[in-house]
């Protein structure tokens, strides 16, 4: 029996080795590991930076503050002693994630809301599909679905909105002048680093107000999520003494005032009308037929209708629609011609011969159900460089509206040229093409990815000419993942890269005149 | 258990298919999958150390087809699999014999397949370590047993740099849930003829459901209760040879195919000893 108890104990001891040697790290997501906001430069002259919609930030009222001799800014400081006299470790943990910018993190919370929004209905019974309602947003299916266009819209209003918003605050930080709370009593500490930017009102605030206000409009089933977010950041301003409670309301304020703006253009922006109706879905096919060519057809089953068809009529923010159809590229090859079946022939063969380093580029680059969408893992890369830059919060959100802008923009234009020109799948035309990724439910020409790309690789080479052809090349990588997973045709791709660097151009050239002299 | 010195060698066909799955526990088909085929080859060994304690190896290779919709089927060479099974405790008991196993394995991946790629994958890419205890009651020729196996699998790397679970994570190393599997098997044993009825409960300890209409993930919650058959029969006329068929299909489950799968192969069975 001795024996036994020792061979158990030797199998037990082995079993232990076996079963810890498979490796469970702690996973160490990569925006977790993202520094403090340091910024090198505090633009203190961005009041006089072009706004995208507001007209005069005098137009807006941010009261004068308090006296810093009144008793209430008093209490306000008395609050910042009080949490700093006992942070615990939840509450500078919220003060590490925050101190990394508010620019940075609601991009990032609008990134995580897109993800878990970009579901496609599940079907009826009767084998037609539901379609979300902003009126009755918690029915299923929830309202929004947020696909490419809807989040590129959604990113453009929020980074245009914060960029507005922090532009307004600058003119009241200059017009009231107030220093920040660790310079006005050296009983506060300062736990971020120090800065001589006026701090009434915060633009930590202004960007939370603003976005927290138009994120009513694009997640309405998120508003409480939305706003426990905005609660903690103002908690954490408190908690690293960078900012006194009345500096946080007015900042608010202030950035609900410019997002009502936003979210009155964005009401009228025909952006609710994009789903179009069966009617305008089935006349749609006239426009490939009536060119000779074969009409797209949902490949899903059953059928779906076609992705936000008339999103194509969305107001632009960099140019008007008329510019929308001069940027239209000429049509695709007629389906049956021989360039087509060249075309063709050529998707066929990445279906039938991938390799594993293909596989690997359509995966990373899929960015379908379920992802923040090719819009979305732009702004991921482009984040991820901003923050090696040290800009100021104003300067993040000059950045993201421009490269937001152009995205929107070139979601306008790729869908009306997709429908447009209505025509087939290269799946559709030879059944034998099996995809590496998920087939998207619109028209082929052009490819969505290679727009999105190209527009954001021109703006980010123009923010960050230092990275030579670092967001080129990536670019170039997206847009040919989509002919590697067999799901676009080769012109899809470069006349798609075309137009995306057409309309990224609108938004250097918006750039390069807007007085911050970046 | 097989002797010292014995060798079996072994290759088995298994075919299995689904066309309802569930999402959390929501049943349902999918008109863009259509009948989801699962086809693996698998070649393997068990070599007799001692009397009880036996080396067991496999290698599988599988392929995987959708009978509708677009998405590509993947084939390749699964995961290697070795373990040791060791018979620790036999004796009688009440007219029988009781025995308790203890069976020690591990995985590892034999190519470079996609692991992100549900539901067309051919596996999870992960390493896995398992340890499984069972216990075994045989009275003349009708059996009795059970176990219970605790799986223990590594984080994997994809090709992404972010993806959603709950919230977006922004890294591209998964955390794949441990799981465990209870067996319960009784059935008729003898020399020549083996006939067995199983029934299976696997858990995953963690992971997160399917929401309804995304795609799944190979960091899912994936549990199933099955229930299942296995026959084997061996030759008198060629010794050591022994040709073995079964099937089994998922009664309940959550975010899994409700697979019905079956199997059948050959070994035989090699005397290494010195004659």
């Amino acid at each position: 029996m001795k024996k036994h108890i020792l061979k158990i104990h030797i199998a037990a001891v082995i079993a232990c080795m076996v079963l810890a040697s498979c490796n469970k790290t702690i996973l160490q997501p990569t925006n977790l590991q993202y520094p403090v906001l340091s910024p090198a430069n505090i633009d203190l002259n961005a009041d006089t930076w072009k706004p995208i919609l507001i007209t005069s930030a005098s137009a807006f009222s941010v009261p004068a503050p308090d006296a810093i001799t009144s008793p209430a800014y008093t209490a306000d400081l008395n609050e910042i002693k009080g949490y700093q006299a006992g942070l615990t470790s939840d509450q500078k943990a919220i003060i590490s994630y925050w101190s990394a910018g508010a620019v940075l993190r609601w991009n990032e919370i609008l990134r995580d809301l897109v993800a878990e929004h970009n579901l496609p209905p599940y079907q009826n019974p009767d084998g037609t599909y539901p379609i979300p309602s902003s009126t009755n947003p918690f029915a299923y299916p929830e309202f929004p679905f947020a696909n490419p266009p809807y989040a590129a819209r959604a990113y453009a209003y929020v980074s245009a909105a914060q960029y507005d918003a922090l532009v307004a605050a600058y003119h009241f930080k200059k017009l009231y002048n107030r220093a920040a709370p660790y310079v006005n009593d050296a009983g506060v500490k300062a736990l971020i680093p120090k800065s001589t930017l006026p701090s009434y009102p915060s633009e930590d605030a202004v960007v939370a107000g603003a976005t927290v206000e138009i994120m009513k409009l694009l997640f309405p089933t998120d508003i409480a999520y939305i706003e426990q977010k905005a609660a903690e950041e103002m908690q954490y301003r408190i908690m690293a003494g960078a900012n006194v409670r009345g500096e946080l309301t007015a900042g608010q304020s202030l950035g609900v005032q410019v997002a009502d703006v936003f979210a009155a253009r964005a009401r009228n922006d025909r952006a609710g009308k994009a789903v179009g109706t069966p009617a305008e879905w089935l006349s749609l096919q006239n426009n490939a037929t009536s060119r000779g060519d074969q009409y797209w057809t949902s490949l899903e089953f059953p059928a779906r209708p076609p992705m936000l068809p008339l999103f194509s009529k969305v107001i632009p923010f960099l140019f008007d629609t008329l510019t929308v159809v001069a940027l239209r590229p000429g049509p695709p090859n007629l389906a049956g011609s021989p360039a087509f079946q060249k075309e063709v022939a050529e998707v066929l063969s990445y279906s039938q011969n991938p390799t594993r380093e293909h596989q690997a580029q359509v995966d990373f680059w899929a960015d379908g159900i379920g992802t923040y969408t090719p819009p979305g893992h732009w702004n991921a890369i482009a984040a991820a460089e901003f923050v090696k830059e040290n800009y100021s919060e104003v300067h993040w959100a000059r950045n993201f509206a421009l490269l937001n802008m152009a995205e929107m923009d070139v979601a306008i234009c790729c869908w009306d040229t997709k429908y447009f020109y209505f025509n087939e799948r290269p799946t559709q035309a030879n059944p034998k093409i099996k995809t590496l990724t998920g087939m998207p439910n619109f028209p082929s020409y052009t490819s969505g990815h290679s727009n999105f790309s190209g527009a954001a690789a021109t703006v980010l080479t123009y923010l960050l000419p230092d990275r030579g052809t670092k967001f080129t090349d990536l670019a170039n990588q997206a847009a040919m993942s989509r002919l590697y997973g067999a799901i676009h045709y080769r012109s899809d791709i470069e006349v798609g890269l075309q137009t995306g660097t057409k309309v990224g151009q609108y938004a250097v050239q918006r750039g390069k005149t807007d007085g911050s002299g970046y | 258990m097989i002797p010292q010195n014995f060798f079996c060698a072994g290759s088995m066909y298994t075919y299995s298919s689904w066309t309802n799955y569930w999402e959390g526990t929501f049943k349902r088909d999918n008109g863009n999958i259509g009948k989801l085929t699962t086809n693996t080859y698998t070649v393997f060994g068990n070599y007799g150390i001692t009397n009880k304690l036996d080396v067991v190896f496999s290698v599988p290779y599988v392929t995987t087809n959708a009978s509708a919709g677009t998405l590509k089927g993947q084939g390749g060479f699964q995961d290697l699999m070795m373990s040791l099974k060791w018979l620790p405790f036999k004796a009688g008991l009440g007219g029988g014999t009781f025995s308790s196993y203890v069976i020690l394995s591990g995985t590892t991946p034999l190519s470079n397949y996609e692991a992100d790629f549900e539901p067309m994958s051919i596996g999870m890419h992960a390493e896995t370590a398992s340890l499984r205890a069972l216990l075994n009651y045989q009275y003349g020729r009708f059996f009795i047993a059970a176990s219970g196996q605790y799986i223990r699998r590594s984080d994997i790397t994809i090709d992404r740099t972010s993806y959603y679970t709950t919230e977006l994570i922004y890294s591209n190393r998964v955390d794949v849930p441990n799981a465990n599997n209870l067996l319960f098997s009784t059935g008729y044993r003898s020399p020549k003829f083996n006939v067995e009825a199983i029934f299976e409960q696997n858990t995953t300890l963690g992971g997160f459901d399917i929401r309804k209409n995304d795609m799944p993930f190979v960091s899912n919650t994936m549990n199933s209760t099955i229930a299942g058959a296995l026959f084997k029969y061996s030759f008198n006329k060629v010794a050591g040879l022994e040709l073995t068929t079964g099937g089994n299909y998922v009664l309940k489950g959550r975010n899994v195919g409700q697979a019905t799968t079956v199997f059948g192969g050959v070994l035989y069975l090699f005397d290494l000893n010195k004659r």
